[in-house]
């Protein structure tokens, strides 16, 4: 009975509904070509957006850029002012390697945890903590950065408790569910034949996963990595917080310091549009737009090395 | 049976929209009810623009709002928006007629990209702002000679401002803040600061000098409510209302609000309405400002003071 439903309503949609069933079809792709065009097309507006004014401040400004990029001399406002972001540039690249390097083995090791190690409690208790340390918003950890990590920091470390190493622990704490939930994934989609195979030549658990399984999933485990700085590289809230905001070169990781995102959010607001500061800031967010793509670069480079 | 999925769904966005709606009209009409059995003096706005935005200072935006929230409990068909965003924000989107009103803690004049001759300035109060010192430095009144050395780091420790033997803490605010302008302005004589921990917001640098040991930053007076920090005398001058009025007490800024030509409509009736008694005897000091009725100097935007 159910069998004849079927093959009647399959009946009827091809005889007597043709005309509809190709509307659907033209209508259904239409929408979704729709979706795909305006995601491109926001893209592409963002780009041009951001170029168009992040370089007016080398074009109408007259700042040169090699200049803007290199020198260590922020001073917007004084009487002689002079506009060079390396300090940021070197904060940013500073925060984000610094807490990759910390994240990235503390992720991939949760990572094998839950996939090799403890499935049931991995997939029960640490995904969910996971999950929801990703829902938990910048300010908030900026908050707590800055009422419980920096007193601590103050108390126990040298300098004033703001500073390089307070804004790392922040973003490595922000970047971990990012690094441990792709290298999960990654470390899940590798084929069972490639652990059976290598317990079947007799090799131990650890054997198996540090010889076959990581070398196996490398490629992804680096993009969960990248991406992960891409995270950090883009934090501004959080870090602003609690490093302090120093147009100095840190001296150590204790030093204050600033990051590109924390200088154009403590500013943007307070200039003008088409006055000369607010324009560097713009092109401080075109640079950040800049090392967003090249991490994507990285990313869609390492993707493309996978093997398994 | 999607069909079917797909109507439900129309169905119940349906309903949403209709229950906010009603919801919306209720509160309308609640309000409309209680100001007629209150006050029939109701609708006296100009007709033809019932609506308007004002943008700009943070600092502003709780006293503007408040103004904002009492002037349309009684004239309930104006809409008055009242958004932050930055001094610079403000003046850019007046000058360029997105915004009515725009905010401002600076003169249009000292800021780069604006010109100042189109807009029209409505000074609607007075923010006195002073040193607020961490209360472990043992200091509670600066010379200005002291504060200078203090901020310009050529004292490094209390002990040599007649406090306790220890390390002293800046705190700054970002180069293009308001606030910043005019603490360097009128209280530093506009000495550069030396380089220190960087925040914007005024309760993120009340938690930090509260929190540093012999720390030191500057917020308008409404930050001192409470023991967390020291409220500091200039030459022996408390920030009061009073010494700020009589001109004894230097650090203080108008609080502008431009607008684009001459005010017309319910732009005009509302800065009218933020300097009559009502608000400025009431919402004005409640909010820790000096209402422009207790000023007996004046000062332009080059900073010059006079008897008014």
């Amino acid at each position: 009975m159910a069998k004849a439903s079927v093959s009647s309503s399959a009946h009827d949609r091809l005889i007597l509904t043709k005309n509809n069933r190709r509307w659907d079809e033209v209508r259904g792709r239409a929408l979704v070509t729709t979706c795909a065009v305006i995601m491109i097309a926001a893209t592409i507006a963002i780009t041009i957006f951001l170029a168009q004014k992040g370089l007016q401040s080398f074009f109408v400004n007259n700042i040169h850029p090699i200049a803007y990029l290199t020198s260590t001399n922020w001073n917007p406002t004084g009487e002689n002012a002079s506009y060079g972001i390396f300090p940021f540039i070197f904060g940013s690249l500073a925060v984000t390697f610094l807490s990759a390097l910390v994240a990235a083995p503390l992720g991939i090791g949760a990572a094998i945890f839950m996939s090799e190690i403890s499935p049931k409690f991995g997939k029960k208790v640490l995904q969910p903590v996971i999950e929801l340390l990703v829902g938990i918003p910048s300010v908030v950890y900026g908050f707590i950065g800055l009422v419980v990590l920096v007193p601590l920091v103050r108390d126990h470390l040298p300098g004033n408790g703001f500073s390089l190493f307070a804004g790392v622990v922040v973003l490595t704490v922000m970047i971990l569910p990012t690094v441990t939930t792709i290298a999960t994934d990654a470390m899940r989609s590798l084929p069972n034949s490639l652990r059976q195979g290598s317990l079947a030549l007799g090799a131990t658990r650890w054997q198996t996963i540090r010889k076959v399984l990581i070398p196996a999933a490398l490629p992804s485990l680096l993009t969960a990595i990248v991406l992960g700085m891409a995270r950090a590289f883009g934090e501004a809230l959080a870090v602003q917080m609690v490093i302090g905001n120093t147009r100095d070169i840190p001296g150590s990781i204790f030093d204050t310091s600033a990051t590109l995102t924390t200088i154009v959010t403590l500013n943007i607001g307070h200039t003008t549009d088409g006055s000369i500061e607010n324009n560097t800031l713009w092109s401080m967010g075109l640079i950040l737009l800049i090392i967003s793509f090249i991490f994507i670069l990285v990313v869609r480079y390492l993707s493309g090395r996978r093997k398994v | 049976m999607k069909k079917m999925k797909l109507s439900v769904l129309l169905a119940m966005f349906a309903l949403v929209i209709g229950v906010l709606a009603a919801c919306g009209g209720n509160a309308g009409g609640e309000q409309s009810e209680e100001d007629n059995s209150g006050s029939s003096n109701s609708g006296g706005g100009d007709a033809s623009e019932t609506s308007i935005v004002v943008a700009g200072s943070s600092a502003m935006q709780p006293l503007v709002a408040a103004a904002a929230e009492m002037y349309q409990e009684d004239n309930t068909d104006a809409d008055i928006q009242v958004n932050a965003g930055g001094s610079g924000a403000g003046l850019s989107q007046v000058q360029e007629g997105s915004i009515d009103i725009g905010n401002s803690d600076v003169f249009a004049e000292e800021k780069e990209g604006i010109d100042a001759d189109a807009l029209v300035d409505h000074q609607v109060a007075v923010v006195g702002m002073t040193a607020a010192i961490n209360p472990e430095a043992g200091v509670d009144n600066l010379t200005k000679e002291q504060l200078i050395d203090v901020f310009t780091g050529e004292v490094t420790n209390w002990s040599e401002v007649g406090g306790n033997d220890m390390k002293i803490t800046l705190v700054n605010r970002p180069d293009s803040s308001g606030t910043r302008a005019t603490f360097v302005k009128y209280g530093l004589e506009g000495a550069t600061p030396a380089e220190g921990i960087t925040e914007d917001s005024s309760n993120t640098v009340k938690q930090i000098v509260g929190d540093t040991d012999g720390a030191i930053g500057y917020l308008a007076l409404s930050y001192f409510d409470d023991d967390s920090i020291v409220k500091a005398k200039i030459d022996g001058v408390e920030a009061t209302n009073e010494t700020i009025g009589s001109g004894d007490f230097p650090i203080w800024a108008y609080q502008h609000s431009y607008t684009k030509g001459e005010a017309e409509g319910l732009a005009k009736e509302f800065l009218d309405y933020l300097l009559s008694d009502e608000v400025q005897s009431s919402i004005v000091p409640d909010q820790g400002y000096v209402p422009m009725t207790d000023m007996q100097v004046e000062r332009d935007a080059e900073g010059n003071l006079t008897d008014k």
